[in-house]
């Protein structure tokens, strides 16, 4: 199917830049490391386990706006989102390959950050990586749209936090909930929903985020 | 008396309005019984009130945002940013009175375990995002499709916010909460019908007037533009 | 009208009282023209008047705000330059041109690539960065895209800016071999150099 090769071929595109431009994962990298430090002077010694894994929740959503700030800064320049935009194929697409790139992105920051959290705070399990990894899916699905926007604006780097954190505030919710009750599943479940929603919103309406 | 009403619409909603916040604030005072709370419970009837009028403006503004995607209509996005702009207004008032609302009831002038005025928080400040949207884009097709995605977003944030201020409540206040439902006496349910529709009609009428004045606005420059 | 035949018997652009407004800034007003099939346009006007915000219109990145503007081919067969280069920098010119050949569904894109890579002189540079490129080099690049999907309508927005005399004898015989199977509407600051050619002129206040 065209829509797919050309999802394939806007993915690899961007996941080639970083390789060149190697400046957004170690970014990301070096700011969670950087972060789950700053946790464990911030927690006061008698805080559980659970505060901690709260605040990874943290970590992981302003990583995520580090890498999302950057997503579509090569298109920016030199004006190329209107070459892609002209192009025949589905506006979605330019979508769905961005997201892509955004969750690989997401998920190797989060390949480190993890083994160091387990290392510095410990409790790493099963239901708190599957929150994980349906959060990343949520992030980068609605952080790509929002970053597309913040790109058209003048305030661009100001805007993109401002117009994600109402809308992170349920992945945080569904990702603590996951991660520190004894019923995971429920919160699963709504990381789930979430994702579904808010992805065929996304791709639905992201043609007129870059166009006119 | 019906082409009064015609030529003089935005007065006629503002004479009901300010009939049916008289009437309200009568019925409140002196006609609701005073609950166990005491005195201090009449602020209900306006808190509950405005906060459905912000869910009104900003499902309105969330319809009309439809209407720009939908059918390209560069007038509705006017109307779709004047109607979140009283959503935003009202959505504060709200913060306001349930604030007061809490302090009596509780004690304090907050409280995270009453969903409401968590979700209104949540909602107050994606929607102040929105005007930060729409300041940082200069105006033309582009702002209003913008807009317009944004706040369809927002109409899909309230349900899921819901949810999940729901599903918080069991990690973070493992402490049951009490909520003020709808067993209302009778006179109580009267009292507050005409609270919410005195609202709503206030906010109507103050719609229709920043409606009006920014669509003078859009006119005064282009003709100003016309003439250059 | 016939898509896949491509067969544009009528005009190309119809545009009738174009207006575009960006907020309250009117910048374009008033404008009609038309392009037929064969046409050549040529759009002169000091900075300012408007020609870029034109040339976008044709090219179908924003609408008008008044008027009507009918441009028959579709997405795919419109060829665009504009005064950024639409390429990726840190992507090579061959990286570059093979996503666009993707997007638009370029058959034989390869060959289509090395042919046109050849033609504008960037062949020995085809695997070098378009960050490493000079303007020269990088507005030959942007052609090249512009023209890799064989457009019907070529909309371009002043292509020889950038180009040394070289370049400049490679875009005139590529515009006068396109001449006969291509519509265009060029913007330009020097409209002496390609004035033979066109067929129409519009000149923007």
């Amino acid at each position: 199917m065209m829509y797919l090769a050309d999802v394939g071929a806007l993915a690899r595109k961007d996941l080639r830049l970083e390789l060149r431009a190697r400046d957004t994962l170690p970014a990301m990298l070096l700011f969670v490391l950087s972060t789950l430090v700053v946790f464990h002077f911030v927690l006061p010694g008698d805080s559980s386990e659970l505060a901690a894994k709260g605040l990874l929740w943290v970590a992981i959503v302003f990583t995520a706006l580090l890498g999302l700030s950057r997503a579509f800064a090569a298109e920016r320049e030199q004006g190329v989102i209107d070459g892609l935009v002209l192009a025949p194929s589905d506006r979605s697409a330019i979508w769905v390959g961005k997201a892509l790139s955004v969750l690989a992105f997401l998920v190797l920051a989060e390949v480190v950050a993890l083994p160091a959290f387990a290392l510095f705070f410990g409790g790493v399990d099963g239901p708190m990586v599957a929150g994980i990894a349906l959060a990343d899916v949520g992030i980068a699905a609605v952080g790509t749209l929002l970053a597309a926007m913040a790109a058209a604006s003048r305030a661009r780097e100001l805007l993109l936090p401002l117009l994600f954190l109402p809308l992170a505030i349920p992945i945080i919710v569904g990702g603590v909930g996951a991660s520190v009750t004894s019923d995971p599943g429920r919160y699963l479940g709504f990381l789930g929903l979430y994702d579904a929603l808010f992805a065929i919103i996304c791709w639905a309406s992201f043609e007129y985020v870059v166009t006119e | 008396m019906s082409t009064w009403l015609r030529n003089n619409r935005l007065a006629a909603l503002a004479a009901l309005a300010f009939a049916l916040i008289t009437a309200s604030i009568a019925l409140i005072f002196f006609y609701a019984p005073v609950d166990a709370d005491g005195l201090n419970q009449k602020i209900f009837y306006f808190h509950v009130g405005i906060a459905l009028t912000a869910y009104a403006c900003f499902a309105w503004g969330g319809w009309k945002a439809l209407r720009v995607l939908w059918k390209g209509d560069e007038n509705a996005d006017l109307e779709s940013y004047v109607a979140i702009h009283q959503g935003v207004i009202f959505g504060a008032l709200t913060l306001v009175t349930g604030s007061i609302w809490a302090r009596y009831r509780w004690g304090h002038w907050w409280e995270w375990h009453e969903d409401q005025l968590v979700l209104f928080l949540v909602l107050f400040l994606f929607y102040a995002a929105y005007f930060m949207l729409r300041f940082s884009v200069p105006a033309g097709p582009r702002r209003a499709n913008l807009s317009a995605v944004y706040a369809l977003f927002g109409v899909a944030l309230v349900p899921v916010s819901i949810l999940a201020i729901r599903l918080s409540e069991r990690f973070i206040h493992p402490v049951a909460f009490d909520r003020y439902g709808p067993n209302m006496a009778g006179s109580q349910f009267f009292t507050f019908c005409v609270s919410w529709a005195a609202m709503l009609t206030l906010a109507a009428t103050l719609y229709n007037v920043e409606l009006a004045g920014k669509r003078i606005d859009v006119r005064l420059r282009e003709l100003r533009e016309a003439l250059r | 009208m016939g898509v896949a035949g491509r067969d544009y018997s009528g005009m190309v652009i119809r545009a009738r009282g174009v207006e575009k407004r960006y907020g309250d800034k009117r910048v374009l007003r008033g404008v009609g023209f038309d392009v037929a099939r064969d046409g050549f346009l040529l759009v002169t006007g000091p900075n300012g008047s408007g020609k870029t915000t034109l040339l976008r219109l044709c090219a179908g990145l924003a609408v008008p705000t008044a008027g009507e503007l009918e441009v028959t081919p579709e997405r795919g067969r419109i060829g665009y330059l504009a005064h950024e280069s639409l390429v990726y920098r840190e992507l090579t010119a061959l990286e570059n041109l093979d996503l666009y050949g993707r997007l638009y569904r370029v058959a034989e894109r390869r060959e289509r690539i090395g042919m046109l890579l050849e033609r504008f002189g960037l062949w020995d540079a085809r695997h070098d960065r378009a960050d490493s490129y000079s303007r020269g080099m990088l507005q030959r690049l942007a052609l090249s895209r512009a023209l890799l999907h064989d457009p019907d309508l070529l909309v371009l927005d002043e292509p020889y800016s950038g180009l040394d005399e070289e370049g400049a004898s490679l875009l005139d015989r590529e515009l006068e071999e396109r001449r006969p199977s291509c519509a265009f509407v060029i913007a330009t600051h020097d409209p002496a150099r390609i004035a033979p050619l066109a067929t129409s002129k519009l000149v923007l206040a």
